[in-house]
């Protein structure tokens, strides 16, 4: 058997083995980039659907602004977030450095953006086709964007996959931000980086399986949803 | 629930309107008082939908003035049908009662009308079918349900049989008669003169966004005032 079938062999031990390292890993970075996903939706969702649905000068460079910032660079989010946390910095003060607090902030500034723009264009549609129903019915802005919002859940739950998706595939935000300090930051993206470089490849391998396996799952949830909303909902 | 402002009569003086900056309808004049069934008539392009766009507040003119009984915004008590009707992703039900949550009405007064509003257009038994699976016939039938439970005191209908099989069209019509007889003054469009007939009590004649003439149903049919009119109704013999 060569290195990488050895490798393989001793990955698939670990994740079916349960391995408590391993285990520890996945469950930080859930948590991580759940709480991410659930503070950008909560954000990204009525942003998005507030510039779908309302009409306001800047309007138009909003929607390009935000579109823009889908393509952010990790490593410059983590930059920003490191010098905003830094001890000098104007955020010091809460000692979030190199905390999961630190990488949650961090990956909510990355996928907000994203949810937010995906969330426009989704109520933007939404609402070319609602819009003279909803406006006869004497329904506000506000209503309208709420209305728009539910009626559009099962797509946005997509939009909310793809940025926990996001979230839990970075490494380098949360690389500069975390520390990637063993038991207290490391999550499945940085120990994927650390323990490659030091040429322990089947922890590596291990955590990549489980994050493939993450994706698929995600991506599948999300196309299922979508077909049995289709069937159902119409 | 609010108090009820009347938004009769409908004054339009000299309107104009260029919906997405296209000229559409020019130096509009028409008064709609309450009562009866006044249906408008023309050509393609002609700018039907668009003024009853207008007169339901959905459009705004471009110049001109519309008043509504004695105010400049549209009232609550209007409603409108349109050709493809618009169902929101829950129940047949739940979109009967979101169009009476928006018009304040709750609770057991709600829970009434939906139920008898869905008994008006045969729908009961799919009261708890999601809205958008319903056939196109069904969904347009819902559009009146919500509109039955609104009461309107006005209420638009743009070409609402367009989409439908004749056996769909002639249950909408009979929808429209209970929901006149209810006491709504009902304005609409159609491309079907055998329909403008049943229903009309008269007839406004649009030409290129003007109106040409307005006139009883009956005397619309025999004998034309305008040479637009007569020109329409003799390319409908053809």
């Amino acid at each position: 058997m060569n290195t990488l079938t050895e490798s393989l062999l001793v990955a698939a031990g670990l994740v079916t083995d349960f391995d408590p390292h391993l285990v520890d890993i996945v469950l930080l970075s859930l948590r991580v980039s759940l709480t991410a996903t659930i503070i950008a939706a909560g954000i990204g969702l009525p942003l998005g659907a507030a510039i779908a649905v309302g009409r306001f000068s800047g309007r138009s460079s909003l929607i390009v602004f935000l579109n823009a910032m889908m393509g952010l660079p990790p490593v410059v989010v983590g930059l920003v977030v490191y010098l905003l946390l830094s001890r000098a910095g104007p955020l010091g003060s809460f000692g979030l450095l190199f905390t999961p607090g630190a990488m949650v902030i961090a990956q909510t500034i990355l996928i907000t953006p994203i949810i937010a723009a995906l969330t426009r264009q989704i109520v933007a549609d939404a609402w070319a086709e609602y819009r003279e129903q909803l406006t006869s019915l004497g329904a506000g802005t506000l209503r309208a964007a709420m209305t728009l919002l539910w009626d559009t859940r099962f797509s946005l739950a997509t939009v909310l996959l793809a940025g926990f998706g996001r979230a839990i595939a970075e490494v380098g935000a949360v690389m500069i931000v975390g520390g990637n300090i063993a038991g207290v930051t490391r999550v499945m993206t940085t120990t994927i980086a650390l323990e490659t470089s030091k040429g322990d490849l089947p922890l590596a391998l291990a955590l990549g399986l489980v994050l493939i396996g993450i994706v698929i799952v995600l991506n599948a949830v999300a196309q299922m949803t979508r077909g049995w909303a289709k069937v159902r909902f119409g | 629930m609010a108090e009820f402002i009347t938004g009769l009569p409908i004054r339009l003086r000299q309107v104009c309107a260029a919906p997405g900056g296209v000229p559409v309808l020019h130096d509009i004049d028409l008064t709609f008082t309450a009562g009866g069934r006044t249906v408008l008539l023309g050509p393609n392009g002609a700018g039907k939908s668009t003024l009853l766009r207008v007169l339901h507040g959905l459009v705004a003119s471009s110049s001109g003035s519309i008043v509504w009984g004695n105010v400049t915004r549209r009232p609550q008590g209007q409603a409108m049908v349109f050709q493809r009707p618009v169902m929101l992703r829950r129940s047949a039900a739940d979109n009967v009662r979101y169009a009476l949550d928006l018009a304040g009405v709750r609770g057991v007064e709600a829970n009434a009308r939906i139920a008898e509003a869905l008994d008006e257009v045969g729908l009961r038994a799919l009261a708890s079918r999601p809205a958008r699976v319903l056939s196109g016939g069904e969904q347009q039938k819902l559009a009146f349900a919500r509109v039955w439970a609104l009461r309107p005191e006005v209420l638009f209908l743009d070409e609402p049989t367009a989409s439908l099989d004749p056996a769909a069209a002639r249950s909408v019509e009979r929808i429209i008669a209970d929901i006149q007889a209810r006491g709504t003054t009902i304005v609409m469009t159609t491309h079907n003169l055998v329909q403008a007939k049943r229903l009309a009590d008269d007839i406004l004649f649009l030409h290129a966004g003007r109106v040409t003439e307005r006139t009883p149903a009956q005397e619309f049919f025999a004998t034309p005032r305008s040479a637009e009119a007569a020109a329409f109704l003799e390319g409908e013999r053809l």
